[in-house]
C-alpha cells in the first residue's frame, strides 16, 4: 500500500464485514512516532483465528485462499521498527456479553521505510459512503491538537442516516476534515 | 471551519431530492473494495464516481456502491455497471480519468466503453 490511510481503509473493511455497528478509528500522532488503532463491535476473531491472521494463507473470502490485508499491515510497521497487535473477543468467549475486535499498529515516522499517511480523508469519505449503517468515530491527535469527526453527530442534524451517502454530504465530511487538517499545518504525504 | 448549520442546511434543501430519490435508481455502479481493489487504486476511482455521477446530475437515480473480491484480482479496480437497458458490464483497470468517460459516455450516454471492458483485456 502506498499510503497509510489505504492500509486503514482496508482494516476498517474488515470491521464492516465483520457486522460492527461501531467503529472507532484513532490516531495519535507526535514527532517519531504514528500509532492508529481501529476498534470495532463486530463479531470478533476466534483464538485459533487470531493465531493465523496475520499468516497471508489465512483469509475469510472466499474467491481466493489468501488474504493480504493484516500481512500487509504488520510488514508495514514492522518495517518502520513498530509493531502489530490484535486482540479481539468473540462473543462465546465474552463474560460480559461485549465482542469485536482491536487492531493497533504503531510506526516509526523516522524511519526511512514510514509510509505517508496519504489522503485520510478520503480514507473516511469511502467508508461512510459504503456503510452508512454504521456508526464512525475519527479522532487524529496531532501533539497537542486534535480532528475530529463523528458521523452520530451528523445524523442528527440530518435525521435520516442514508442522507450521509448524498454526494453534498460526503463532501461537507470532506472539507470538513481538510480544513480542520489545513488549519494545523498537517503535512499528509 | 464547517458548521453543522451549514449540514443543516444541506439536510433542507436535499429533503424534496430524498422524496424523489426512492424507487428511481435505476443503474448501478458497483466498485470493488478489498485488499485487491483498494491496493490497486480503487479508492480515487470511487469518488470520482460519486462526484462524477453527481456533476452529471445523474444522482437520483445512479447508485454509487462498494463490493468485496470480485475475484480477479489482477485486473484491479474492477467496476460492475448494471443498467436497465444492458447486462452487467464489467470495466477493468480503471482509473479516475477512465471514470469521467464511462459516466459520460456510459452512464450518460448509453454507449459501453469497449475499450475499457473486461473482454478486451
Amino acid at each position: 500500500m502506498r499510503e497509510l490511510s489505504l492500509n486503514i481503509l482496508d482494516i476498517s473493511m474488515n470491521s464492516v464485514k465483520a457486522g460492527a455497528t461501531e467503529i472507532l478509528i484513532e490516531l495519535i500522532e507526535n514527532e517519531t512516532d504514528l500509532v492508529f488503532k481501529i476498534v470495532d463491535n463486530g463479531k470478533g476473531m476466534t483464538k485459533e483465528f487470531q493465531k493465523t491472521v496475520t499468516d497471508p494463507f489465512t483469509t475469510s473470502r472466499k474467491t481466493r485462499k489468501v488474504g493480504l490485508g493484516l500481512p500487509f499491515l504488520k510488514l508495514a510497521a514492522e518495517q518502520t521498527g513498530g509493531s502489530l497487535t490484535i486482540s479481539s473477543k468473540t462473543k462465546d468467549e465474552s463474560t460480559d456479553g461485549s465482542h469485536g475486535t482491536e487492531v493497533v499498529a504503531s510506526f516509526k515516522k523516522t524511519s526511512i521505510d514510514f509510509t505517508p499517511l496519504g489522503d485520510i480523508t478520503s480514507t473516511i469519505v469511502t467508508l461512510v459512503q459504503g456503510s452508512p449503517e454504521i456508526d464512525f468515530v475519527y479522532h487524529h491527535k496531532v501533539g497537542e491538537t486534535s480532528i475530529k469527526l463523528d458521523t452520530k453527530e451528523l445524523v442528527e442534524v440530518l435525521g435520516d442516516r442514508s442522507m450521509l451517502t448524498a454526494p453534498e454530504v460526503l463532501m461537507w465530511i470532506s472539507e470538513s476534515l481538510n480544513e480542520q487538517y489545513d488549519s494545523i499545518g498537517y503535512i499528509k504525504y | 471551519m464547517k458548521s453543522l448549520a451549514e449540514l443543516a442546511a444541506i439536510r433542507d434543501k436535499m429533503k424534496d431530492k430524498v422524496a424523489l430519490r426512492e424507487g428511481v435508481n435505476t443503474t448501478r455502479i458497483v466498485v470493488g473494495m478489498a485488499t485487491c481493489g483498494i491496493a490497486a487504486g480503487a479508492r480515487p476511482v470511487l469518488n470520482a464516481f460519486v462526484e462524477a455521477v453527481n456533476e452529471a446530475g445523474l444522482a437520483e437515480n445512479v447508485t454509487v456502491t462498494q463490493t468485496g473480491c470480485i475475484g480477479l484480482c489482477q485486473y484491479e479496480p474492477i467496476v460492475e455497471i448494471y443498467t436497465p437497458k444492458s447486462e452487467k458490464v464489467t470495466y477493468v483497470k480503471m482509473t479516475p480519468d477512465k471514470v469521467k468517460k464511462v459516466v459520460e459516455e456510459h452512464i450518460k450516454g448509453g454507449n459501453i466503453v469497449t475499450e475499457y471492458t473486461i473482454g478486451n483485456e
